[in-house]
């Protein structure tokens, strides 16, 4: 793994009320590299893209973001190092009163003092990198799946991030959407110079555009490597996952009585 | 929603909110230059003030002339103590008599002001000197009653 | 058998003290929540059009029915007193009785509660669809503070409004009562004016009336934005919030009716 890393996770455990959702991370993103963090619902995913923002704090372990510690910022530093990062929300999250345009630019009004003018300028050249410029005067409710995708993709580049979190960017779109969003997803990172965070159970698209993949069960890191390696991987999770296969170490039965077991008790009561 | 047009419905909300506090203030209470003027103090002493509240009204030859602002009870002389505000339009001579009435048979009871004919007036914090109590319901009855009962041994 | 009893009892205790160790933690964070607004209440007011924006949608709005209510309720004070009053001779002392009513408490408290319904229940609908649809979630990771961005200015917004809505409630009502006493049954006009202008005091009557509706004013704002922002997240919850929102604001508000009133005119 190239040594510069954009953010370092060492051995953090993560734990809701008695539940532990994550036990012993270690993760380290290169900078300027596209890593795709996989797995089944559920599995801490998306808590991972929290701790790294910060809104959620490990119960032990190191989390450093540009070799700053994460947990151990103030609300002032935290929101600091959070202007740097652009997050793309599972639904789009966008600003439903206010139009498209006022979403992209939402971001820029608030955290800088830039004109109107070059204000305008920034915002419709972020559209037209989504290829949605001239929807720029729509209000969210008139968009589909896949357009508000794209603006809160232009939403979460706004600022030039140095990261960017994709929460499910590919959830419920329709392939071509997929298609566009995983080749704006690659070309972004690099135009931009960006590091790029992918949490995601799209195999396939990921596979395409990803440099590194790590794949999570129940809390843990099962397996990681290049797409390269997952393709040629021998490890039964990995799998099943790739290929979607329905049974293997993910159960396809939920716990339960052996199937005859139940059968019988229900007769002897009746 | 276009800022302007906002702002514009926003302005009209808040110019007819206040018009409605004006409203309620000058004509439906009684916020009146008079609330704001210049006034001064003056203290009378009362056996009895009856049914007297605080903020009851002084009257001179009938017109409001300022209220009351203080009542209380003087220990050491067993009387009550009232404080009068007067509007500083009006000064009235050292031998002014400061009595309790009561406005119609049964309404609120308000002090009123005689005039005298001293040609010096009383100071601010002076002490108005000649006072009349209030007439008190029972006090008369039992009067009236004495009255009668020493009547009838005569009328025999 | 017994025992079956008891423990009924213990779990019967247990679940109380549960719901009351909720409530406490929820009024707790009710007031941390509260002293974070005033916190973070700089920007509702340093880009004042946050606010401007709320003050229309929660006040201006509101006005048909706040203006359409008072109207109503001051006929009927002017119906319902003109018919008391004229058993005594009194019938003068109309304007007196609906100016009092109205401005001391009628006014304050009936506007209030249309505005926990109206508006109340709209601003909770509001934060608490931006909950669901993660949209604070967002904001926060956008670096956004979203208390003092969508929170904090609502909360003014209601703050303002509704002084300007008892009072315009208050002043149609009046009308109302005029309308009905003067025009319509034929109480005499100067009566009804003069008696009304010598017996309510501003200081008193009108002023003590401002007062408590500001008061009922952040009472509702606080419960209707608190109760969006700690929704559950959900269809369901988000509609259970604005149920909460127009009961406890209606609880909160009576109960204040009493302690304020209890201050004000104590002794009078």
């Amino acid at each position: 793994m190239p040594a510069d890393s954009l953010v370092k996770i060492t051995d953090v455990n993560f734990a809701y009320d008695d539940r532990s959702i994550l036990k012993g991370i270690d993760m380290e993103i290169p900078r300027g590299k596209l890593v795709a963090i996989m797995g089944n619902s559920g599995c801490g995913k998306t808590t991972l893209l929290r701790l790294i923002g910060g809104q959620l704090k490990p119960t032990s372990g190191e989390l450093l973001v540009d070799g700053q510690s994460v947990p151990a910022m103030k609300h002032d530093e935290l929101y600091a190092m959070r202007r740097r990062m652009g997050m793309l929300f599972q639904f789009g999250a966008l600003f439903t009163d206010i139009s498209v345009f006022d979403n992209v630019a939402y971001l820029m009004r608030e955290h800088t003092d830039l004109p109107e003018e070059v204000i305008r300028d920034m915002v419709l050249m972020k559209l037209n990198a989504v290829g949605l410029r001239g929807a720029h005067h729509l209000m969210p409710a008139e968009l589909s799946g896949g357009m508000s995708r794209r603006v809160a993709l232009a939403r979460a580049i706004a600022l030039d991030p140095m990261l960017i979190m994709y929460d499910e960017p590919f959830a419920g779109l329709d392939p071509i959407s997929m298609g566009v969003i995983g080749q704006l997803i690659r070309k972004l990172n690099d135009a931009l110079g960006a590091t790029t965070i992918l949490v995601t159970h799209d195999v396939q698209e990921a596979l395409l555009i990803v440099d590194y993949v790590y794949f999570v069960s129940d809390g843990q890191i099962v397996a990681q490597g290049t797409p390269e390696d997952i393709r040629a991987s021998a490890d039964p999770f990995v799998h099943q996952f790739v290929f979607g296969e329905a049974d293997g170490p993910v159960h396809f039965h939920y716990p339960a009585v052996p199937f005859e077991q139940e059968l019988m008790r229900e007769t002897a009561n009746a | 929603m276009n800022r302007k047009l906002l702002d514009l419905w926003v302005g009209f909300f808040v110019a007819i909110g206040f018009a409605g506090v004006l409203f309620l203030a000058l004509r439906v209470g009684n916020l009146s230059s008079a609330n704001f003027a210049e006034t001064y103090q003056l203290t009378a002493k009362f056996d009895n003030i009856g049914g007297l509240k605080v903020r009851g009204p002084v009257k001179s030859a009938g017109v409001v002339v300022g209220r009351v602002t203080d009542i209380r009870f003087d220990p050491q002389a067993y009387e009550a103590l009232v404080t009068l505000t007067i509007d500083s339009r009006y000064q009235f001579p050292k031998d002014t008599f400061a009595s309790i009435l009561t406005a119609g048979l049964l309404g609120e009871q308000y002090i009123g002001l005689d005039a005298g004919g001293d040609e010096k007036m009383l100071k601010p914090g002076d002490v108005v000197a000649k006072t009349q109590s209030a007439v008190v319901l029972e006090k008369l009855i039992s009067q009236f009653m004495f009255n009668k009962a020493s009547e009838t041994p005569d009328g025999k | 058998m017994l025992n079956g009893a008891f423990s009924a009892v213990i779990e019967l205790v247990r679940s109380a003290g549960h719901r009351m160790n909720n409530a406490l933690q929820t009024l707790g964070f009710a007031a941390r929540f509260f002293m974070m607004i005033l916190m973070y209440s700089g920007q509702s007011f340093r880009r004042l059009h946050l606010t401007i924006r709320e003050i229309y949608f929660v006040g201006f709005q509101s006005l048909l029915i706040i203006l359409v209510s008072g109207l109503f309720i001051g006929m009927v004070l002017g119906m319902q007193g003109y018919e008391t009053l004229q058993r005594y001779g009194s019938s003068e002392a109309l304007g007196v009785l609906v100016a009092l009513s109205l401005t001391r408490e009628l006014g304050p408290v009936v506007s209030a509660l249309l505005f926990a319904s109206r508006a109340g229940s709209s601003i909770t609908a509001e934060i608490g669809l931006m909950k669901a649809t993660e949209q604070l979630t967002a904001m926060d990771m956008m670096a956004v503070n979203p208390i003092a961005r969508v929170v904090a200015p609502r909360f003014w917004g209601g703050v303002i409004s509704m002084p300007l809505l008892a009072a315009l409630f208050s002043a149609v009502g009046v009308f109302g009562g005029y309308l009905i006493g003067v025009v319509l049954i034929g109480v005499d006009e100067g009566a009804f004016w003069s008696q009304m202008q010598g017996s309510v005091d501003f200081r008193f009557d009108v002023w003590n009336g401002i007062v408590k509706s500001f008061v009922f004013g952040a009472a509702v704002s606080l419960i209707a934005v608190f109760e969006g922002y700690d929704a559950v997240p959900t269809a369901e919850g988000v509609s259970a919030s604005i149920k909460r929102t127009v009961v406890y604001s209606a609880l909160a508000i009576l109960a204040l009716d009493f302690v304020l009133t209890s201050f004000m005119f104590r002794g009078n």
